[in-house]
């Protein structure tokens, strides 16, 4: 129930215009890469595996295990999802800028997360 | 959302956006109304009140030039420009500015490394440059220098400097502040100023002697409105062979004051170089985070009593050889074991540095110099805290370091918090980074709810009062209280705002730097005011 929630919400937010935005001319598998990076430089020290790390803490408490706590785990998250948190925010986590991360690297973080975990282990 | 610096024309902020487009590239001048909302204070006291303090637009220079163009641009229109480094200063303003209608100036992009210097143990580096950069940057070269880190690691090492930011190792590197060596600054001229050794072509000890001739000028750019850091440098901590951490307790409400006399006789005379505490076990059972307010004394000697629990807990850290910290750790409980009756001693953890992987999950990062973001799952939703705040800010009072400034702290603050009503999730014992000081920190939730948002201001108000009344201040401040704050420091009629007031009226004529931060405004907007 929360999950359609939260989903219906980052729609509304979009409602006007997408967040993100594709650079043309990179290729699908250059594009997870490049999210890989940017996932690890800004969401891995509160969303990576550890159940004690702010992000993965609070979306195991709000999902209670129905869905994986950590982000690179989830099988349902698309760009406009993870566009709408990384530049709307939530509770402590604060809107990133675009000077942090671009309309580009926004992209790539939403071609990678939107990938489930097993097409990204076939890498 | 955004709004236009008040007073000015709209034909002439439209002229300054063309020219900083032209100095910067256009990709990084944000007018719009979606890129100018990332600039909120995403904690701010004021959120969606009129008196919240949003930009007009927000601008990301490159270089030293480009700082430069930006500021000769603003100052000749009269636009106020708001620098931040990474913006991340959550609980003091974020990114945004204290002045509505301010040009954010974001040097996230200036994120170079400029220098490690093994030899001298030190850094150059630009406002951009994150505690996560540096780390990364310490690790892939193969550095065995260690960083000083506060507990979130994405803040900036120079923005986080100049607001007085600390972190958990070594004295010497614990006050961020205090372990620069070395500024330069874009003045509101656009002017390049050097700071110590800086101002003479051709130094190599920039980064080595602080004060060069004349006045130290480094306060000048300390929590100030006076100009724009584009480089600083800093003294690095080399890496220690070991770490220890022991505790002390202590079971007698009594021995409070001869404890810190002896904690302070030990610290200042080196004995011990790690950051100490001193807590109450039997104050914050139940609840870790909460110290509650200390009691009379033989209530609380009751209760040691009857819980079993210690009055006091010193706890203490060295860094260094591990034959020299055991000593070190033997003579701290030499002199606790004569000055104390039935003190227990405690080795809580030995280590030897570097640590490997698995040691790392095992330990406070934050007193290794590894950045993280693990303080932020005190405010996550979790089984104990399901409904997580919007946000918190920290009340920070600077306190006597003695046994009745810590006891009287914490029971007027307790009071004063439980009077009106302010939410509380941490209160902490008096801590410090400062190997002078106390500081008694209060971390308040903060909501999207304005009724809740204005009684919160009305109270942290009156508790700035109360403090002052006692001779205590608070070291830095959400943009919502800085003037209170400052205000507070009123010896000989206020004399510290008003000389910071004509420093400001001489080096930016036009106001335009940073307006109203830290309760120093230009003098257009502080005409008709009393002192």
């Amino acid at each position: 129930m929360n999950r359609i929630v939260a989903i219906a919400a980052a729609g509304l937010m979009l409602a006007s215009a997408p967040a993100w935005s594709v650079e043309p001319g990179k290729s699908a598998p250059a594009r997870e890469q490049a999210g890989k990076v940017v996932f690890d430089q800004w969401c891995s020290a509160c969303h990576g595996p550890n159940p004690r790390l702010a992000g993965t803490l609070a979306l195991q408490t709000k999902y209670e295990g129905q869905i994986p706590a950590a982000l690179e785990e989830r099988t349902d998250l698309t760009p406009d999802i993870v566009a709408s948190f990384v530049r709307g925010g939530v509770a402590w986590m604060a809107p990133f800028r675009k000077t942090e991360i671009s309309d580009a690297e926004l992209a790539d973080l939403g071609a990678y997360l939107s990938k489930t975990p097993a097409q990204r282990r076939r890498k | 959302m955004a709004q236009l610096p008040p007073g000015l024309k709209a034909s002439v902020f439209a002229d300054a956006v063309k020219a900083m487009q032209a100095a910067v590239g256009a990709e990084w001048v944000f007018t719009s109304d979606d890129d100018v909302a990332l600039y909120r204070d995403a904690y701010s006291l004021f959120h969606d009140e009129p008196e919240e303090r949003v930009a007009s637009a927000a601008v990301a220079p490159r270089s030293v030039e480009e700082v430069q163009a930006i500021v000769r641009i603003c100052n000749a229109r009269g636009i106020p420009l708001y620098p931040i480094s990474t913006g991340r200063n959550l609980g003091y303003g974020g990114s945004a500015p204290v002045y509505s209608g301010s040009v954010v100036l974001d040097l996230k992009r200036m994120n170079r490394v400029l220098e490690v210097n093994e030899g001298n143990a030190s850094c150059l580096v630009e406002p951009g440059v994150s505690y996560f950069d540096m780390y990364k940057h310490l690790q892939a070269t193969g550095s065995k220098l260690w960083l000083d880190v506060p507990d979130p690691g994405w803040g900036s090492m120079i923005g986080n400097a100049l607001d007085s930011g600390g972190g958990y190792t070594a004295a010497p590197y614990r006050g961020h502040f205090e372990a620069q060596c070395g500024i330069e600054a874009v003045l509101a001229d656009g002017e390049v100023l050097r700071t110590g050794m800086g101002a003479m072509p051709g130094s190599e000890t920039w980064q080595q002697y602080r004060m060069g001739i004349g006045p130290c000028l480094d306060g000048l750019f300390r929590q100030s409105s006076l100009g724009i850091v584009t480089k600083m440098g800093f003294w690095l901590f080399p890496q220690p062979e070991a770490f220890m951490s022991c505790s002390v307790d202590l079971f007698r409400f009594a021995d409070i004051e001869p404890l810190i006399d002896l904690v302070n006789e030990l610290e200042y005379g080196n004995i011990f170089n790690g950051m100490p505490s001193v807590g109450s076990p039997v104050m914050t059972r139940g609840n870790a985070m909460m110290f509650q307010e200390i009691p009379p004394e033989a209530e609380m000697d009751r209760l040691v009593r009857e819980t079993g629990l210690p009055a006091w807990r010193f706890s203490v850290s060295f860094y260094g050889p591990e034959k020299v910290i055991r000593a070190q750790w033997d003579y701290v409980r030499e002199r606790f074991g004569k000055a104390f009756e039935g003190a227990q001693f405690h080795e809580n953890q030995f280590v030897k540095l570097p640590l490997d992987a698995a040691a790392m999950e095992k330990v406070a990062k934050a007193r290794f110099g590894i950045p993280s973001l693990e303080i932020f799952a005190v405010g996550s939703r979790s089984p104990k805290n399901p409904e997580p705040s919007a946000g918190h800010i920290w009340f920070s009072a600077v306190i006597p370091r003695s046994g009745k400034g810590y006891v009287q702290a914490n029971r007027v603050m307790r009071q004063e918090c439980a009077r009106l009503d302010i939410p509380l999730f941490m209160f902490s014992p008096a801590v410090t980074c400062w190997t002078r000081s106390f500081v008694l920190f209060a971390a308040v939730p903060v909501s999207n709810d304005v009724a809740a948002n204005k009684r919160l201001r009305a109270s942290v108000q009156e508790v700035i009062k109360v403090c002052a009344s006692h001779g205590w201040g608070e070291y830095r401040c959400p943009p919502a209280f800085q003037d209170a704050a400052m205000n507070s420091y009123s010896f000989n009629n206020n004399i510290l705002r008003r000389v910071n007031e004509r420093i400001k009226d001489a080096l930016d004529p036009n106001g335009i730097l940073s307006v109203g931060r830290y309760g120093v405004w230009p003098k257009r907007l502080r005409e008709g005011r009393s002192a």
